[in-house]
């Protein structure tokens, strides 16, 4: 393949990814152990109907999902798409910002079913179609800060979390809402390696939790979530920090107890529970006042609350927010 | 010198070509991913990690060298220890630039905040700063103006390589597997040394 070819393909995000993952499927490819990020599904049945014009496969498309209102939909320029499948912190599937883009093929996201414990009323394991089925999917396009001092702008396809946790009625003592992606060193490798104490856990508060801006999502650009970007199903929480948007949950628990969450338990004085995006609060060993917008060439300042402080900052009033970062 | 039997079975260029390929390597292996597959998400974090483990597996490997000559009489390896340091140090050099210039745009109050509050970045600053006299007197005319001088300068080696181990060890979020082997590759090359150190005390 030339260089002249690839150069050109930049111009154009699915282009390039596209050819990227050919381009190395036919190289270093096999020797990695690369494979699609896709739809498993299609994987095993080698039925590839997502399949693109270049042979190559993407997760299929969802449809009828509709636009979510102008105020849950920045205007900042989108990440491209293979800087948002290829570029992830996913450390079930290794440490390196490509690992999961080379190793999530491995995830099994069908079937998938979800506990939900604790201070709810219904309790119960709950297959992924029914979980979602009563749910109109919409499209918001979210900013994306990380705890590294990166960021991207993405457009998830979700619906509230709110949503979700009312339908298994929330006691008066559920207080804080706890989340778990599986744990299944089989499916996801990096797990083999005690980075962290798997499976990973994150937890909001009742009250970020029930927040309009907190989804579940199960899409990006236009089609189910790629393995590597957490799918089936994931947090996203627009005003924290990367980390707490936990990925591939398969437990939703409501308790009265703040729960132990995995980055603040792996080094506490670096990452708190609340993790909220602030530039006043420093990381101990990196800034947090600037960020690099993936695609930008230089740091660009970073917004208290991600910029959704109008929406947000009043579920913090009267908190010291060096003290509780 | 004694114990080479392998100097006459070894090309003379051989291993400089060997040594000149390690320095290379990384650079090229980066300038072919640039180029095959775009600049990728993050092409100034990836050049950055990049030039600074190169640099730090360079050191670590012209400090391998001289254990390898004495353990097994490779005697043919000895020019290599200056290639290879000095390859670290072109490394080390692009690693600091690449910081400075892109990663801070030469901000100078973003870059003295950074060396201030980060003991990381003040370790591998050290590490540089240790290694750049070593590179300027590393010329064959250098070594004889300072005699005897110049061995004991040079041994400063030993401590830019601590710093530069350590100064990846204090950047690692949660994956320490990558700085543990640097630090048992530095701790075997230190320990090889111990037993020749005390016998030339003796001596």
């Amino acid at each position: 393949m030339s260089r002249s070819r690839i150069r050109e393909s930049e111009v154009t995000d699915e282009a390039v990814y596209l050819r990227r993952r050919e381009l190395l499927r036919l190289g270093a490819g096999a020797a990695l152990g690369l494979g699609l990020g896709g739809c498993p599904a299609a994987d095993e049945a080698g039925a590839r109907s997502s399949d693109t014009t270049d042979g190559t496969e993407r997760p299929p498309e969802i449809e009828g999902f509709r636009e979510a209102p102008p105020a849950y939909r920045v205007e900042d320029e989108q990440t491209r798409h293979a800087d948002a499948t290829g570029y992830n912190n996913f450390y079930e599937f290794g440490t390196d910002k490509r690992d999961p883009a080379r190793h999530a093929h491995r995830l099994r996201t069908e079937p998938w079913s979800v506990v939900i414990d604790g201070e709810v009323g219904r309790p119960g394991r709950v297959p992924l179609e029914t979980l979602l089925a009563p749910h109109a999917l919409e499209e918001r396009i979210y900013r994306l800060r990380c705890v590294e001092a990166w960021s991207m702008v993405l457009p998830w396809i979700g619906f509230p979390l709110a949503d979700l946790l009312k339908r298994f009625e929330p006691t008066s003592k559920a207080r804080f809402v706890a989340f778990e992606t599986l744990l299944d060193p089989e499916q996801m490798p990096g797990q083999r390696r005690n980075v962290l104490d798997w499976p990973y856990r994150e937890g909001l508060r009742i009250d970020e939790a029930m927040h309009p801006l907190t989804i579940l999502a199960v899409g990006l650009y236009g089609r189910r979530l790629p393995n590597q970007n957490g799918a089936p199903l994931r947090l996203v929480v627009p005003w924290k920090y990367g980390f707490k948007s936990i990925k591939s949950i398969v437990r939703i628990s409501l308790s009265e107890q703040q729960p132990l969450t995995s980055w603040h338990q792996q080094a506490p004085d670096e990452y708190g529970f609340y993790a909220n995006v602030n530039p006043q609060v420093d990381h101990p060993r990196w800034s947090q006042a600037r960020e690099r917008r993936l695609g930008e060439f230089f740091k660009r300042p970073t917004a208290p609350f991600n910029g959704y402080a109008d929406e947000v900052a009043s579920l913090y009033e009267g908190m010291d927010l060096r003290r509780f970062f | 010198m004694p114990g080479s039997p392998s100097r006459s079975r070894v090309p003379r260029w051989l291993p400089q070509a060997l040594a000149i390929g390690l320095a290379i390597g990384p650079a090229a292996e980066l300038a072919l991913r640039f180029s095959l597959e775009g600049f990728g998400a993050d092409p100034i974090e990836a050049g950055m990690h990049r030039t600074g483990e190169s640099g730090l597996r360079l050191l670590l490997l012209s400090l391998t060298v001289t254990p390898l000559r004495r353990l097994f009489g490779w005697s043919a390896l000895a020019p290599l220890r200056r290639t290879l340091g000095l390859a670290a140090f072109v490394y080390a050099c692009l690693h600091l630039l690449t910081w400075a210039a892109l990663e801070h745009a030469l901000d100078g109050a973003a870059i003295l905040e950074d060396v201030t509050e980060r003991p990381y970045v003040m370790a591998g600053l050290g590490a540089f700063a240790l290694l750049s006299p070593l590179a300027l007197t590393s010329t064959r005319r250098w070594m004889k103006r300072l005699g005897p001088r110049w061995v004991r300068l040079h041994r400063l080696v030993y401590l830019a390589a601590i710093l530069a181990v350590v100064h990846h060890f204090w950047l690692v979020k949660a994956d320490y597997g990558p700085p543990l082997v640097h630090a048992a590759w530095l701790a075997a090359l230190l320990g090889a040394r111990i037993p020749w150190w005390l016998r030339s005390r003796r001596g």
